[in-house]
């Protein structure tokens, strides 16, 4: 689905969301509320200045007080890679908004990630998986890094990266692999009316970080739950 | 006399347990899931890479100055540091043990290039649980204070969970960023960054341009003592979690890039801080760029 056809699905009675550089914002009638709406569109690389006004638009909601949903609808690329965008802190400015969204979470705003395209590493990190429960849309495409250079990086030649990519949902990128590591909670059903499904995510948001469960019950992430659950118990025992 | 030598061990040479061994109170370590245990990788085999017992991550709990604090040390030397999926479990279960035990502090020995990429799914979902758990942990009024001075710096996702840390002490060699040097140059060519050039990876990522613009909190000489010291400082200075630190943040951050976005190097950005001589920033003994970061006043600040 595209973001056109994404709003159109969520809001029959028309938004004001809109779409500036890359960079997503604005609001519609939801459930006899407001669904507050951020993201990013179209492949977009995420730099300082876009981590920034996304993150000015969730403090502004955390501010208004009024607790209402926010949708984080996400094809990006990954964090923008510049010598400038580093220079300047890109590392404290995903992390700002990734803090923003957990903050905008505890103050009662439930956070939705909604996963339509590409997105991978930082760009990743900061808004998708920053927020409460993350759904995806069938051809959803996230990663942490393409093949062809996860193949340059572990000296791995590519055929053997593909091959292994096959049994293997830890290390290969997509949509499946992603939903295995428990990253994904769900995919939603491009055919029905989005509302009703993501009413129906806020209506039985998890309690608390349950991905490590998710990722033991899938199969993508056998141990990271018990190895959490080890530590944690051996800490508080001592 | 053991003593001296703990409080010299130079903390970019020393691996992640004697970095822990030298930084908390002698003897008071206990780590939790430790090598004994045998915790390895599940995935490295299917790569024929060497595995090791600990995954390339001591936690557990000690004291610092007679205060119970958690410890969470990556060893640099493994796999570069990375997150794994026992790595980032690891850190995962320590910082939510702390959110109901309530220590004086976490300290975070952060020494990773980022997200291993034979684990990439895994790896990159710890780094989110991390963040995640870290606001936890602060919201509940636990001070998470990131240590940076390793060899493999601090990177990708790395860079984001420093970020998210209520305080951070860097020392020179504590590079922080989200895209590696190297990443830079693959993807956008050495016109944009050389990544050979090493005096340009230190100015635009290491720990005297961190602490400049504020990024960081406290700038360490390179040894166990000095980061000790920073650590006990920076515990007793943590920020709320709370949307005012946030706004301020944002504030901080939006006149970071009003000021200084048009400048092409560090040594701009140092010139226009104020700092009457930028080309001998990189060269500055610790105490000199204590004198130059106190007349800096986008240095010091409570806004992350």
């Amino acid at each position: 689905m595209t973001l056109a056809e994404i709003l159109a699905s969520l809001f029959p009675e028309g938004h004001t969301v809109a779409v500036k550089d890359g960079l997503v914002a604005g609001d519609g009638p939801f459930e006899g509320g407001r669904l507050r709406v951020i993201g990013v569109d179209g492949d977009t690389p995420l730099g300082i200045e876009g981590a920034l006004d996304l993150a000015g638009h969730v403090l502004d909601a955390v501010r208004a007080g009024d607790k209402a949903p926010i949708l984080v609808a996400v094809d990006s690329d990954s964090q923008r890679m510049s010598r400038r965008d580093e220079l300047l802190g890109l590392n404290e400015c995903l992390a700002h908004l990734a803090k923003a969204l957990l903050l905008a979470d505890r103050h009662g705003h439930p956070t939705v990630g909604l996963l339509y395209g590409h997105s991978a590493a930082g760009a990743f990190i900061a808004t998708a998986l920053a927020t409460r429960v993350l759904a995806a849309l069938p051809g959803a495409n996230p990663s942490v890094m393409d093949l062809p250079s996860v193949a340059r990086v572990t000296k791995l030649p590519l055929e053997k990266l593909q091959e292994m990519a096959k049994s293997t949902p830890v290390f290969a990128p997509g949509l499946d692999n992603m939903l295995a590591a428990g990253a994904v909670h769900a995919v939603l059903d491009p055919g029905k009316p989005l509302g009703p499904q993501i009413r129906d995510l806020i209506a039985s948001l998890p309690e608390r970080d349950g991905r490590d469960r998710l990722g033991r019950e899938r199969g993508g992430r056998p141990v990271a739950e018990e190895i959490a659950k080890a530590v944690a118990g051996q800490v508080r025992a001592g | 006399m053991a003593a001296i030598v703990r409080d010299r061990l130079s903390w970019y040479e020393a691996s992640a347990r004697q970095r822990l061994d030298a930084l908390l109170d002698p003897g008071s370590f206990t780590e939790a899931l430790g090598p004994a245990e045998r915790r390895m990788s599940p995935h490295l085999p299917l790569f024929d890479l060497p595995r090791a017992f600990d995954d390339g991550i001591v936690v557990g709990t000690g004291t610092l100055d007679g205060r119970t604090v958690y410890v969470a040390a990556q060893e640099g030397r493994f796999m570069g540091g990375a997150f794994g999926e026992v790595h980032g479990g690891k850190l995962v279960g320590l910082l939510r043990a702390a959110l109901d035990r309530k220590p004086a502090a976490v300290l975070l020995l952060l020494d990773t290039g980022g997200v291993r990429l034979q684990e990439a799914n895994a790896g990159e979902t710890a780094i989110a649980e991390t963040m995640r758990a870290i606001t936890d942990a602060r919201a509940a009024g636990v001070p998470v204070v990131g240590l940076i001075g390793g060899r493999a710096g601090c990177f990708g996702g790395g860079g984001l969970i420093a970020g998210t840390c209520s305080r951070l002490a860097v020392s020179e060699g504590g590079r922080i960023s989200v895209s590696g040097p190297e990443v830079i140059e693959t993807n956008k060519g050495a016109e944009e960054f050389d990544s050979k050039d090493r005096a340009l990876v230190w100015r635009t990522m290491g720990g005297k341009h961190r602490r400049l613009i504020g990024a960081a909190d406290a700038f360490c000489e390179d040894n166990v003592a000095a980061f000790r010291a920073a650590a006990l400082t920076l515990i007793a200075q943590a920020p709320a979690f709370d949307l005012d630190t946030l706004e301020a943040e944002q504030a901080r951050l939006r006149r970071r890039i009003a000021e200084f976005g048009d400048c092409r190097d560090a040594a701009d950005i140092w010139a226009r801080l104020g700092v009457n001589d930028p080309e001998a920033v990189p060269a500055m003994d610790t105490r000199a760029f204590d004198e130059t970061v106190a007349r800096v006043k986008e240095a010091t600040h409570d806004a992350r």
